[in-house]
């Protein structure tokens, strides 16, 4: 029993603040949109002073109890719940109040995922977004926000998608072809560009030719290119092993203009291979 | 997944349980959008860090202080927050919040990680003083949409938005 005298004493304090919120005619609009104005009433005589509190922001004004106070355009602007106070020397009238963010998007935040990646891989582009009001307030309300990834040279893939709470995302393929592609997100009149760089994939085989010079073999591989038919970048290391009996030597040569070559002791019946990374090439058999 | 999470929400609410001054807390199980799965130690931290803003949005706003809100918040959600304390210090006044309880639920998880998406319907209790003399409580029931990015340590606070009932 003890235990419920501060509850009891809490519930009628509580009591009080609702009493003295009936003592008077406090008039406000139950929401209103970011940055409209709107009127406050507070009813009463004589002076007393008008607060508009939310963590978001705060309003004081003195006002005249009984007569409507204009508050202006642009004066609460982020989105929230407000405890309203109008506060006299005697009493206090409470209400509150919700802003809501305005409808027209005017950011967008988007992060596009990797910047940089290799070419024909499935949903490996993502991108996600944000939607904000011109008063940097998240647009919880659904929205429709389209996702593009153009790239040179194929047709562009567009996604739409609705916003929930605020919030979109989606996930593209990147294109066959290396190059840059531009990763735009729009709603409305706002849109926002990611460049995402598209580059060649594994090498999708390797093959290479051998012919004799002086007492050496040179090894020259094709033009290395990925399953796509993209060159691989100047500078991937290709490796040649040749086994002779007990013997084996390996070079690793990094590519040329699409292309490794390099010359290695001549040995009759010596096994050549070729590979890169994981990728195996082609096998020669020296019988020179 | 399910079952992390109402693990994760008995765990909280009975630790709630044991400080009479602390909120009642129950994590829902996440409703998620986007394919990035999430674990369970990153729900935990998402969900403890962001109750812990709370605290430090309490004292910030109670002391007028906006060094207090920096471990929590970030971004748009800290630079409210500090101009509504440089707004009260101004004007005299000084708000106090308790927060009674959360009912916390995980929406969103980007893609890439860098953030994440929750919804809490909260009831707290909002006093507003001028000085020393309290202007009156107001009781409050309002979701929150909430958005936290990863920082150093923690996840912080980046959007911080009641919707309107």
């Amino acid at each position: 029993m003890r235990a419920e005298i501060p509850t009891l004493l809490g519930g009628l304090a509580l009591g009080i603040t609702s009493a003295l919120a009936q003592t008077g005619d406090l008039t406000i609009p139950k929401s209103i949109e970011a940055g409209a104005a709107f009127t406050i009433q507070c009813g009463g005589s004589g002076k007393g002073t008008l607060y508009i509190a939310g963590p978001a922001q705060l309003i004081k004004q003195d006002i005249q109890l009984g007569s409507s106070v204009e508050i202006a355009s642009g004066s609460l602007f982020n989105a929230g719940h407000y405890a309203v106070w109008c506060a006299s020397e005697s009493s206090a009238q409470t209400g509150s109040i919700d802003v809501r963010p305005a409808q027209k998007p005017s950011d967008l935040t988007f992060i596009a995922k990797p910047s940089r990646l290799p070419v024909a891989l499935h949903n490996a582009i993502t991108g996600s977004a944000y939607v904000f009001d011109t008063y940097g307030n998240l647009i919880t309300k659904p929205m429709q926000i389209s996702f593009q990834l153009a790239n040179q040279g194929s047709a562009p893939q567009t996604r739409t998608m609705e916003t929930r709470s605020g919030a979109a995302w989606t996930q593209m393929d990147s294109a066959p072809h290396e190059g840059k592609a531009q990763f735009t997100a729009r709603v409305g009149d706002v849109s926002s560009t990611r460049i995402v760089g598209q580059v060649p994939g594994d090498p999708c085989n390797i093959k290479m030719s051998a012919r004799p010079a002086g007492n050496k073999i040179q090894l020259v591989t094709e033009p290395v290119k990925d399953c796509s038919g993209n060159a691989i970048s100047d500078g991937t290391i290709v490796t040649f092993t040749a086994a002779y009996g007990a013997e084996k030597t390996t070079v690793d040569v990094p590519l040329k203009k699409g292309i490794a070559s390099v010359e290695i002791p001549a040995h009759r019946g010596a096994t050549i291979s070729v590979a890169s990374g994981v990728v195996l090439g082609n096998q020669i058999r020296w019988a020179q | 997944m399910i079952r992390t999470m109402l693990l994760l929400s008995a765990m909280t609410t009975a630790v709630s349980a044991f400080a009479a001054d602390e909120p009642s807390v129950h994590v829902q199980q996440p409703h998620l959008q986007g394919p990035r799965e999430l674990q369970e130690t990153t729900a935990k931290a998402v969900v403890q860090n962001y109750l812990d803003s709370w605290q430090s949005m309490r004292k910030a706003l109670d002391q007028n202080r906006t060094d207090l809100i920096d471990r929590d918040f970030v971004g748009s959600a800290r630079e409210k927050l500090a101009a509504t304390i440089k707004q009260q210090a101004a004007a005299g006044v000084h708000t106090t919040y308790r927060d009674r309880s959360h009912d916390v639920q995980i929406l969103f998880y980007s893609p890439e990680g860098l953030s994440i998406q929750l919804a809490d319907d909260v009831e707290y209790d909002v006093q507003l003083s001028s000085g020393a003399k309290s202007l009156g409580t107001q009781q409050v029931k309002t979701r929150y949409i909430v958005v936290l990015t990863p920082s150093e340590v923690r996840w912080r606070v980046r959007i911080f938005q009641a919707e309107a009932q």
